[in-house]
């Protein structure tokens, strides 16, 4: 008798167990989620970490002798040579590759790879090379005393030291002698809801090898993309996590 | 001894008035001229516009907030004179907006090195950029400008 009576009573530890599920249920109602889905930012909102802004290269849809994107990002941030390939600025450039196994040719935009753990931002030592919250590596050139020591930490030589007295600069590009800059992800596009000018470029050539958005958004494109095929990070040995990252390959 | 202290105070005050009260040197064919007030009353904006725009250049910079109030890009926008043939004239050369005061007090400022002097708009003979100056830069109209604003874009040539 005295058994049965325990058996139907809840003891401690089960009442504990039972309110805290009842708890998380009522916390989880319909529409209530743990993590809140990224939200598209308002204008006078601070970017935060729930996007990662990457970049998805299809290599097969990359044409060789195409720069489309090159010139595209030249215009954007109105990058002019001087003559002096050296030295020039250049956010973005075309690389041919060969297998010397097999023959196989390969045709591919590098730039920055805006990396999650970017060696450039571990070396600065003004604190100029920064990394957004939604994963843009920049450099806040108001910072920048021009030590070039990113530069050199940078595997993907991706950075560029402006050498020249510059002038017509765009208004939302802001450029000038002294500083190290390279590819922003047209951040004042990203923050206008835009797609980076590359992007826009390669799409109007027809080629759409490149697609551009947030990688933590699991609807996107590019998540999805990244999910169902197989692609790679440049030097993934070095474990720095890239924004970018490049199919077929 | 008492009376020189107060004597420079109300000396101090006065000179601080009559610094304050200056005449104003928004040039003439700017936006600006056509506008009740700055975005801050223009005491406020003489005496500080510097810090509102080192704060906004930190939020814009590692924060993505790209208001336009405070931002150099507006300020410029709203600032830069024409000239006769409706060309944009760069605000940091002689007479123009931040040239004036900057070169009266003797201030050499770094903004120009590096940040455009004109407005990214297609202005006859240049090329602008995609992006059309009504589009890119949303700003709050006070109905008792919207005329003389409205006869403002209009001498810009869209394309």
């Amino acid at each position: 008798m005295n058994k049965n009576k325990t058996s139907q009573k809840t003891t401690r530890r089960e009442f504990i167990g039972k309110t805290a599920g009842l708890g998380a249920m009522l916390a989880l109602a319909p529409g209530v989620r743990l993590v809140e889905l990224a939200m598209a930012k308002a204008e006078g909102d601070a970017v935060n970490d729930m996007v990662r802004w990457g970049m998805l290269v299809d290599t097969s849809k990359c044409a060789e002798g195409c720069d489309a994107c090159v010139s595209a990002c030249n215009e954007e941030h109105g990058i002019e040579n001087f003559g002096r390939p050296e030295t020039d600025p250049q956010w973005i450039r075309k690389v041919d590759l060969k297998d010397k196994q097999t023959g196989k040719e390969y045709s591919l935009p590098l730039m920055c790879q805006h990396c999650e753990n970017p060696p450039c931002v571990d070396v600065c030592p003004t604190g100029a090379s920064f990394k957004r919250a939604d994963g843009i590596v920049l450099v806040d050139k108001h910072i920048c005393i021009g030590c070039r020591y990113c530069m050199m930490a940078c595997p993907y030589k991706a950075r560029s030291f402006v050498h020249e007295n510059l002038s017509n600069q765009k208004s939302y590009a802001p450029r000038g002698k002294g500083t190290v800059e390279s590819c922003t992800f047209c951040v004042h596009r990203v923050d206008n809801d835009r797609t980076p000018a590359c992007v826009e470029a390669c799409g109007s050539e027809g080629h759409h090898a490149l697609v551009f958005g947030d990688l933590n958004d699991e609807n996107s494109e590019i998540a999805q993309r990244a999910r169902n095929v197989p692609s790679r990070q440049i030097r993934e040995d070095l474990n720095l996590n890239t924004g970018v990252r490049y199919e077929a390959i | 001894m008492r009376s020189i202290y107060i004597a420079t105070a109300i000396f101090l005050v006065f000179y601080g008035s009559v610094v304050l009260a200056q005449e104003s040197t928004v040039v003439l064919t700017s936006r600006a001229a056509t506008m009740a007030q700055c975005v801050e009353p223009t005491d406020v904006m003489r005496r500080d516009h510097m810090e509102f725009l080192l704060h906004q250049r930190d939020k814009t910079v590692h924060d993505g907030i790209r208001t336009p109030e405070h931002s150099l890009i507006e300020c410029i926008d709203c600032h830069v004179g024409k000239d006769d043939n409706g060309e944009f004239v760069p605000v940091n050369t002689e007479q123009q907006f931040c040239q004036t005061c900057h070169q009266s007090t003797a201030v050499k400022i770094d903004c120009f090195e590096c940040h455009a002097t004109t407005p990214d708009v297609k202005v006859s003979g240049t090329t602008g950029n995609s992006d059309d100056f009504r589009n890119y830069h949303q700003f709050v109209i006070n109905e008792d400008v919207a005329a003389p604003l409205e006869l403002y874009l209009q001498s810009f040539p869209l394309n």
